[in-house]
């Protein structure tokens, strides 16, 4: 008796989480011409993408917000995608796009068609804004450098470029700017643009080396298999930087620093 | 809420409770126990506030007190826009989560007891598979896992959200110690009582429902609140995956916000430490007032104790 | 069809290095965690039941504060508060400073529940042997550490095992602060081959080596040490 409602039970648990996490239904095969839009954006990178008390602010969201109007989306909301979550987003349909920080690497392509790339960011360096001796990479030998839990970036500088850093580890680059400001670091390095908005956001304290050593091709995540949506979005991108969008957002973000814009469109990747 | 049979009053297994708290351990202090005392309160808060006092300095120092790192805290927008709806999924998360750990648990726990090998075999090994694993690599694994194996054999993948992820993970972790927490509190009924059920003619599923549970989940209370607690404090680690609860609004956006890392974590512990201080708090209180009402009415165990599952789900909110 | 999903476990061959690496990682941090907080959790309890009330208060706020708090957030306050605000540096090493951070914030936050397991050991001490142990003249430390304390070891090892398996699995949560351990390396691999059932079950199982021992070892040794009344 007590087994039999026992087993009943179980099975009603077990027929739920089925339930759950039954097939989701099947979503708009394409972005393009969908009237509302859900866009993964970053939302605790400043500059880029920032959760403000008014709302979602950064470059992502506006070149997010340029691309959704072309597209003809009437509506665009934003939602938080981490790094960890920006593919398995894609992929189950919660979002159908991807802009954040979301550079374009072979791993991804498999998993992710990408639109774009809209910029090309290089792996710059942050340091204290009274501090001189770090112009280029090379100059890294010895200092302490920021090493980001689940972030690539300490390997180009070790590993590919050979330079002898110490690394210090921290959890985020929010951390970084904490250790870089107090003297526990001497230099914070990955993508530019990340490195520009917080550089905006700090003012006077720290700055930009410009001493860029990579390319990082910022794309447009979509849904795997999305080459029409994936068309539609380079043709935005073209027009972005054709009619002046694209000078005008860099000034708006990064106009305070001093983080270069590169007026010429990122050839596209080619979709696929 | 059955009045079916006088149950006899439960010999409480663990009547050890009210031993030695510090006022056994020592005798009212004499003049020189006094001394020492004094000398020992005088070097405690010294070395105390000499720690405080080093903190504070070196905060100040490095520009930790500094007006504007502290006055987002002030807006009505940082709490409205981050903290309180952090806090909402962070309770909604938790309550959802804890209810469905203590059915898990009821369920598995009962079933590791079954007479049936069937039944206990797979129980105790779910049991011990998911006390056994960290649960983070739990949460990791609900999030990310269903979307690639669905699709390596050419499947819709499901569309697992984070707070899904979130709960699940609490659930399978949380539900697989409270399941162990349950078996232990029958096994620590006396005997009689079953016996006692099964002499009356009760089948093996009431003597549990009407007998063994209730009083199992009484005489577990304590522990049964403490594991609330963790699994409250366990959705931080939601924040991992992305879901928006209050560290991810708190300790990521605020201070990408304002570039005030460290005020926010500690405004958000503050937080944190309230929250499962009031819950410990309520914990005790109603542990305090189930001892009275067992001592004043002896007779009656199966009605204050029928109340109890609800009142500990409501424990976690 | 891609069976790889659910059978394949070859990542494991791949990446045994870094596998093993970041086991010994765990291994590591949760050796030298268990001891400092078994140390530092029972000056805790000694303060907790001490006749002095302000040490008593402060024990008390102590782990009021520590058991409250997310794991993450006394981690980010070892890091981001003792290294680089208040200045302490235990190594001249960097990764060496990073495991001790590590350490400190894990054994700051787990003494806490050491020092409640010890408390509830204490508890179960019958009134009688503080009563005798005063009756024959012992002063306080002496009827703690002759008369209380071994007793309520041997009754506390239960609760300080399950503190012990939980601690295990809570090292976990240190590879975000910048200490790379089994997590970490789960993670990384999730990355590159994608979340896959057979590399999650293979770190289960890897704890489950760590955790299951601990478990066994510690009733066996409750049931065996118990102290007969």
């Amino acid at each position: 008796m007590r087994v039999r409602t026992f087993g009943v039970a179980l099975a009603g648990l077990a027929a739920a989480s089925l339930a759950a996490s039954g097939c989701s239904a099947k979503k708009d095969d394409t972005v393009d011409g969908k009237k509302e839009l859900v866009v993964g954006v970053k939302a605790d990178q400043p500059g880029m993408g920032l959760n403000t008390p008014q709302g979602f602010q950064g470059i992502d969201i506006d070149v997010a917000n340029y691309i959704a109007k072309k597209l003809g989306a009437t509506k665009v909301t934003f939602k938080e995608a981490k790094s960890a979550n920006r593919e398995s987003f894609l992929a189950n349909g919660t979002v159908d796009m991807v802009v954040a920080t979301y550079s374009i690497t072979a791993e991804r392509l498999p998993k992710v068609t990408f639109g774009g790339p809209w910029v090309v960011t290089h792996q710059d360096i942050l340091v204290r804004a009274n501090d001189n001796s770090i112009t280029k990479v090379q100059d890294l030998k010895g200092k302490k450098v920021c090493q980001v839990q689940g972030s690539n970036s300490w390997k180009r500088i070790t590993e590919d470029n050979k330079v002898d850093a110490k690394l210090v580890p921290a959890q985020g680059y929010e951390d970084c700017i904490v250790k870089l400001k107090a003297g526990t670091l001497d230099a914070v390095s990955t993508d530019a643009t990340i490195l520009a908005g917080y550089a905006q956001r700090e003012g006077s304290s720290v700055k930009l080396a410009n001493a860029p050593f990579t390319d990082e091709k910022y794309g447009v995540g979509l849904k795997k298999g999305d080459t029409k949506g994936c068309e539609a979005v380079n043709k935005a991108i073209t027009d972005m930087y054709k009619d002046g969008t694209a000078k005008t957002l860099w000034d708006k973000w990064f106009g305070k620093t001093n983080l270069k814009f590169d007026a010429t469109q990122p050839p596209a990747q080619g979709c696929s | 809420m059955s009045t079916a049979a006088p149950v006899p009053a439960a010999r409480r297994p663990a009547p050890k409770r009210r031993a030695a708290e510090p006022s056994v351990l020592f005798d009212a202090p004499g003049p020189r126990a006094r001394r020492r005392n004094a000398l020992l309160t005088v070097v405690g808060s010294l070395v105390i506030l000499g720690i405080l006092a080093a903190i504070v300095w070196r905060l100040a120092d490095k520009d930790q007190f500094a007006g504007k790192l502290w006055s987002p805290f002030l807006k009505g927008s940082t709490w409205t826009k981050y903290i309180l709806p952090g806090l909402g999924h962070t309770l909604s998360a938790a309550l959802v989560a804890a209810v469905l750990a203590l059915a898990f648990g009821i369920l598995f726990g009962i079933g590791r007891m079954s007479d049936h090998a069937w039944l206990r075999v797979p129980s105790a090994v779910v049991i011990e598979f998911f006390r056994a694993i960290p649960l983070l690599l739990l949460m990791y694994f609900v999030f990310s896992g269903p979307a690639t194996i669905s699709d390596g054999l050419n499947r819709e993948p499901p569309h697992v959200t984070e707070f899904m992820a979130v709960v699940v993970g609490l659930m399978l972790y949380n539900g697989s110690v409270l399941a162990e927490i349950f078996r232990a509190g029958i096994q620590s009924l006396p005997r009689g009582q079953s016996e006692a059920a099964y002499a009356l003619g009760l089948r093996k599923n009431a003597v549990m429902r009407l007998i063994l549970v209730p009083q199992a989940v009484t005489v577990m209370l304590p522990a049964i609140i403490s594991q609330l607690v963790v699994l409250l404090k366990d959705t931080a680690l939601g924040y991992i995956i992305g879901y928006t609860e209050l560290l991810n609004y708190g300790f990521k956006q605020i201070p990408a916000n304002y570039g005030n890392l460290l005020p926010a974590a500690i405004v958000i512990a503050v937080i944190y430490i309230g929250l499962n201080m009031t819950i410990s708090a309520v914990a005790t209180w109603l542990e305090r007032r189930l001892r009275h009402s067992r001592k004043r009415a002896a007779g009656t165990v199966d009605t204050t104790a029928t109340q109890l599952p609800g009142g500990a789900a409501t424990g976690a909110d | 069809m891609n069976w790889d999903v659910l059978f394949d476990f070859s990542p494991f061959g791949k990446e045994s290095s870094e596998v093993l690496q970041a086991f010994w990682a765990t291994v590591r941090l949760s050796v030298m965690t268990g001891v400092l907080s078994l140390v530092f959790g029972t000056v805790l309890v000694a303060m907790r039941v001490s006749p002095t009330p302000v040490l008593r208060r402060a024990g008390t706020v102590y782990v009021n504060i520590f058991r409250n708090t997310p794991l993450t957030l006394i981690l980010v306050f070892t890091s981001l508060g003792l290294h680089d605000t208040l200045g302490i540096s235990v190594s001249s090493g960097i990764s060496a400073n990073a495991y001790w951070l590590a350490v400190f914030g894990f054994t700051a936050y787990t003494s806490a529940f050491v020092c409640e397991a010890l408390r509830a050991g204490i508890n179960t001490v019958p009134i009688g042997q503080a009563e005798a142990a005063r009756a024959i003249g012992l002063p306080f430390a002496q009827s703690l550490r002759l008369v209380i304390l071994p007793q309520a070891f041997r009754a506390s090892i239960a609760p300080l095992g399950s503190t012990l398996i939980a601690m295990i699995k809570n090292s976990t949560v240190v590879s975000v602060a910048g200490y790379i351990e089994s997590a970490g390396q789960m993670k990384q691999m999730f990355d590159d081959y994608g979340a896959t059932l057979p590399i999650f079950l293979g770190f289960a199982a890897a704890f489950m080596v760590l955790t299951l021992p601990a478990g066994l070892l510690t009733s066996y040794l409750a049931k065996r040490l118990a102290v007969v009344r």
